[in-house]
């Protein structure tokens, strides 16, 4: 029997899809100079229609339903998630635009720079995403997660002329894979203890059966939140991190820092609101003790770094120990602050890894601290940019991130987490102190420092990569002063989770 | 109207830094910005009307409304004056700065502008958000500014300000969150008082770390060594009035039991400043040191007028950081000025300057005297007001704090005989010039404000809070 299915509902992701399939078609049927025009193209408007329909799923559904036997979840809280995790796409296609072209990409051996493919790897993986955060159910939780997973495997060791990537790539699969499986198990044993798939049901099978300090089920939980865990890049289980982000190419980095994060955050909200309900007692908890793990770890760690992606790494692994707070707070106020940060978040974080992008082809080799000095007076816009972002993680005002933070730690607060603010706020204090050493390297090096970095002949300005900067500067700054349109959004997504 | 001060300085920062103009328009675009910011002061001055209570030309626009956050400006005789003193300095240092011909115009005169909207934002905010927020934008421009434009030792510099400054103003954050969530609005005219101690803390520790109060003053002496002149005399004139802002505005009138109870802790560790600032002032080798350990001090007297709680004590904190935000401002500018000459600011190698710079020594000279309360100047009235306020809190604050004085005049006559008098010395040499004509024009505002307001201190103290009553009027909440 075939269920009934909600086409409209599917339509960002049947989007992705479509861009995906003439992405990849293109890559073998078109002349190989177009390969690159075409992937671009198909891709870039699979994610404009992605936000396209994601704003129209999100404008007619008012009331969240469950769709496709109940698989499948058609509300605004998945709509929102899908319209950040397509917007991500559209830059990072920008900022791809320009990648091939870098010094190290031996074109001699073979010649395909795989252009054709890596966009289509990028529609696929957007779609997964699509996917993803709207999932209603283990099965297809777990589907969305291997889909968007593989794609992104893929893309961190598509730059296979360097060891980095492939190394990126390699260390991504594996620990990746782990972290599925471990997500795999703990689906398992909750099913196993309460024979129920649908979020919805296995709250009401906890519910009716009791269930609630059921071992079986307490340990499915505790894997699930794992392997959650282990996407957004959270400590504990942010090991794959620092080496995934550094040696991957930097727009798929990009990507990943941004909607990779954003769905394993959203998801996470969705499924221990949804499904385990009765359970607050002890993820939340959980998730209060991940946060601060994560906070400690990718602060301190990030302290000592001098390779710009890596320092983003952890400032990553941090920001996820941010987004937690919220999650943990387990209130309409938490669901809120969750959806709004990820869209400041997510452009300052596209738009740092763009920033580098731009370096990196400039200088031919990995961005360092020492490789920045005086960059923001060579290039004003991108050099002011990144200074913005790095404020802007930092919680400093005139930025989204500003009251982003103030938002989930009034979440927190309200619920309670006075000790889990304090964490909060104490990290954000040590992060400044590398944040703005980024700042200082922008800026405030000395002249005779300045002569150390030989920039031979700046290649032409790409345009691409700037307007992505630009993009994300104004999402950035604009979230600051636009904050009631951007709350509203994110209160009548968040209202339809059964807080 | 009070919108439009904050916004014009925030406004010619956004273009100064994008129209690509010259060095000379760029500066004097930002020169006039300033000049009209003190035009619109002078303007709502005209207009305000200090016999009423409550806020005057207040505006309110909701920001977002789940938390009741809004953007709401407005002033209060107090903040009129605050406002007032640091349009003044400030033009007077984006003149200075115009003077001196920094590097990077359209950055550094941006940044100066975009520091004035910030500050004007922080002595007119009325949400507890909006002030947090304009609290922390003023260190971005101020960690560029020292970080880029400073001496040597900049960069250790910004880091101790920056660490500093942002620890205190997140513990604020947490006391933000803890009182909006439980007021239920983040308004500040719209929200009661409490009587929780920990929020009141987390309040007192970031403003006493942006004042500096003793024991939380170690980033200073860095940072205003290291800094251009300009920047600051507005970081020890002005910018550490926005302490005296948020003590008054929220620590003691929206936490008056928790203000009480901890009157006497804040009063020693202000008359610990008090002094040990004095002593260190005496003690310090160069221009710099002086002013910024006399600034030290300065804000110590201040805070002890503050936590006198009561009327001579608010009447005299306020005049007197009007007075020390000029003083300071015009005696960095001045240290500005002869480190040009001299380029060093250790007062052994300096001295004999007054031979053949008239300009130069009557104006260190007259500012001198008001610095040290010589009785008819207008320091002389705040310190008094402030010593009669905390005498009636015990007759002990009030030794202290005369003492201080004394200690005052010590410091300040060895600075001013130091750099003027005494043998000239080695850095001196016989072609430093005089005063130049622009800086006269920097600096005689300047000095002019200070004598007339040493003519008629009441203009301050007797209208800060409408119908001369401090303390019913922050007891009442400014209502």
């Amino acid at each position: 029997m075939t269920p009934d299915v909600d086409w409209f509902a599917l339509s960002p992701i049947l989007s992705l899809l479509a861009a995906s399939g003439i992405a990849l078609l293109g890559a073998v049927l078109v002349p190989r100079a177009l390969r690159k025009l075409v992937g671009a193209t198909a891709t870039a408007l699979g994610f404009a229609g992605g936000v396209v329909f994601a704003a129209l799923v999100y404008a007619a559904s008012e009331d969240g339903e469950a769709i496709i036997e109940g698989t499948f979840a058609r509300d605004r809280f998945a709509a929102l998630a899908q319209i950040i995790v397509c917007g991500a796409g559209l830059l990072t296609v920008a900022i791809s635009w320009g990648e091939p072209t870098r010094p190290w990409a031996t074109t001699e051996r073979g010649g395909d720079r795989h252009e054709g493919e890596y966009f289509a790897l990028l529609a696929a993986a957007g779609a997964g995403m699509a996917f993803l955060v709207a999932a209603g159910d283990l099965m297809v939780l777990f589907l969305g997660l291997e889909w968007f997973s593989i794609a992104l495997y893929i893309l961190c060791a598509i730059a296979g002329e360097r060891v980095a990537s492939l190394e990126s790539g390699l260390k991504y699969l594996i620990v990746g894979s782990f972290g599925s499986a471990v997500l795999l198990f703990g689906s398992a044993l909750v099913y196993g203890a309460t024979g129920e798939l649908e979020f919805g049901r296995i709250a009401d099978s906890i519910r009716s059966g009791g269930l609630e300090d059921d071992p079986l089920l307490l340990a499915g939980l505790a894997m699930v939140i794992a392997g959650f865990a282990f996407k957004a890049s959270a400590a504990p289980f942010h090991m794959w991190t620092p080496d995934v982000y550094q040696g991957a190419p930097t727009p798929v980095t990009a990507f990943m820092s941004a909607a990779t994060k954003t769905v394993a955050l959203v998801l996470t909200l969705r499924v221990l609101v949804t499904a385990f309900p009765e359970q607050t007692e002890y993820w939340t908890i959980a998730i209060a003790v991940i946060a601060c793990i994560s906070l400690a770890v990718g602060n301190l760690a990030a302290l000592v770094q001098r390779d710009v992606k890596r320092l983003l790494a952890y400032s990553s692994v941090s920001h996820a120990g941010f987004m937690l707070i919220p999650i943990a707070a387990n209130n309409e106020l938490g669901g809120r602050a969750l959806l709004y940060y990820l869209i400041p978040y997510s452009a300052m974080s596209l738009g740092a890894f763009a920033v580098v992008a731009a370096r990196e082809r400039e200088l031919g080799s990995a961005v360092t601290l020492e490789s920045l000095s005086g960059f923001g007076w060579e290039r004003p816009l991108l050099g002011v940019a990144l200074a913005i972002f790095m404020f802007g993680f930092a919680g400093l005002p005139l930025t989204g991130g500003f009251v982003g933070k103030f938002y989930a730690f009034t979440a927190a607060s309200d619920a309670g987490w006075t000790w889990l603010v304090i964490v909060g706020v104490v990290a954000t204090a040590v992060s400044l102190y590398y944040y703005l050493n980024v700042v200082r390297a922008l800026f405030m090096r000395s002249a005779a420092e300045l002569q150390a970095v030989a920039v031979g002949g700046s290649p032409p300005r790409e345009w691409l990569v700037q307007g992505a900067v630009g993009a994300c500067l104004l999402v950035t700054v604009g979230s600051f002063f636009a904050v009631q349109p951007l709350i509203e959004f994110a209160k009548d997504a968040a209202n339809q989770l059964p807080f | 109207m009070t919108t439009a001060l904050v916004v014009l300085p925030f406004a010619g920062a956004l273009v100064v830094w994008t129209a690509p103009l010259s060095r000379f328009w760029t500066g004097s675009l930002a020169l006039l910005v300033a000049l009209v910011e003190v035009g619109l002061w002078i303007n709502v001055l005209v207009g305000f009307d200090f016999d009423e209570h409550g806020l005057q030309f207040d505006q309110r626009v909701t920001w977002f409304s789940d938390l009741d956050v809004s953007y709401h400006v407005g002033l209060y005789g107090f903040s009129l004056w605050l406002v007032g003193m640091s349009v003044v300095v400030m033009a007077a240092a984006i003149a200075y700065g115009y003077w001196v011909g920094r590097e990077r115009p359209r950055v550094y005169f941006g940044l100066m502008l975009f520091l004035l909207g910030a500050v004007v934002a922080v002595f007119s905010s009325q949400d507890l958000l909006l002030f947090y927020a304009a609290f922390e934008a003023m260190l971005i421009p101020l960690y560029v500014l020292v970080g880029v434009w400073g001496g040597p030792g900049r960069l250790g510099a910004t880091v101790k300000l920056v660490i500093y400054t942002i620890a205190g103003s997140l513990l604020m954050l947490v006391a933000v969150i803890v009182f909006g969530l439980s007021q239920g609005t983040f308004s500040l005219v719209d929200s009661g008082t409490s009587d929780n101690t920990w929020v009141f803390l987390g309040f007192v520790v970031a403003f006493a770390v942006k004042a500096p109060l003793f024991p939380f003053h170690a980033w200073l002496p860095d940072a205003y060594r290291e800094s251009p002149p300009e920047v600051a005399a507005v970081l020890s004139g002005v910018v550490s009035k926005a302490a005296v802002f948020g003590l008054l505005r929220i620590a003691i009138a929206k936490f008056p039991e928790p203000a009480e109870d901890f009157r006497v802790p804040i009063l020693v560790l202000a008359s610990a400043g008090l002094v040990y600032g004095s002593l260190l002032a005496f003690r310090a080798v160069d221009l710099r040191g002086v002013i910024a350990y006399s600034s030290l001090a300065q804000m110590g007297l201040i805070t002890l007028g503050l936590f006198a709680l009561n009327d001579a004590g608010f009447n005299g904190a306020i005049l007197q950081s009007v007075v020390h935000g000029l003083v300071s401002g015009t005696l960095f500018l001045l240290a500005g000025t002869v480190e040009r000459r001299a380029t060093t600011g250790e007062l052994l190698r300096l001295g004999g300057m007054a031979r053949g710079r008239p300009l130069l020594a009557t104006l260190l000279m007259t500012t001198g005297v008001i610095a040290l309360a010589v009785p008819g100047s207008a320091a002389f009235a705040g310190e008094f007001l402030i010593l009669a306020g905390v005498f009636r809190q015990g007759w002990a604050w009030a030794v202290v704090g005369a003492i201080a004085i004394v200690l005052a005049a010590m410091y300040t006559l060895r600075l001013i005989s130091a750099v003027l008098h005494t043998r000239p010395g080695s850095s001196v040499s016989d072609e430093a010039l005089d005063l130049r004509p622009a800086e006269l024009g920097v600096l005689v505002p300047l000095v002019a404000c200070l004598l007339a307001l040493s003519v008629w201190p009441a203009a301050i103290s007797d209208t800060a809070f409408p119908d001369n009553e401090p303390r019913e009027t922050v007891m009442e909440n400014f209502r």
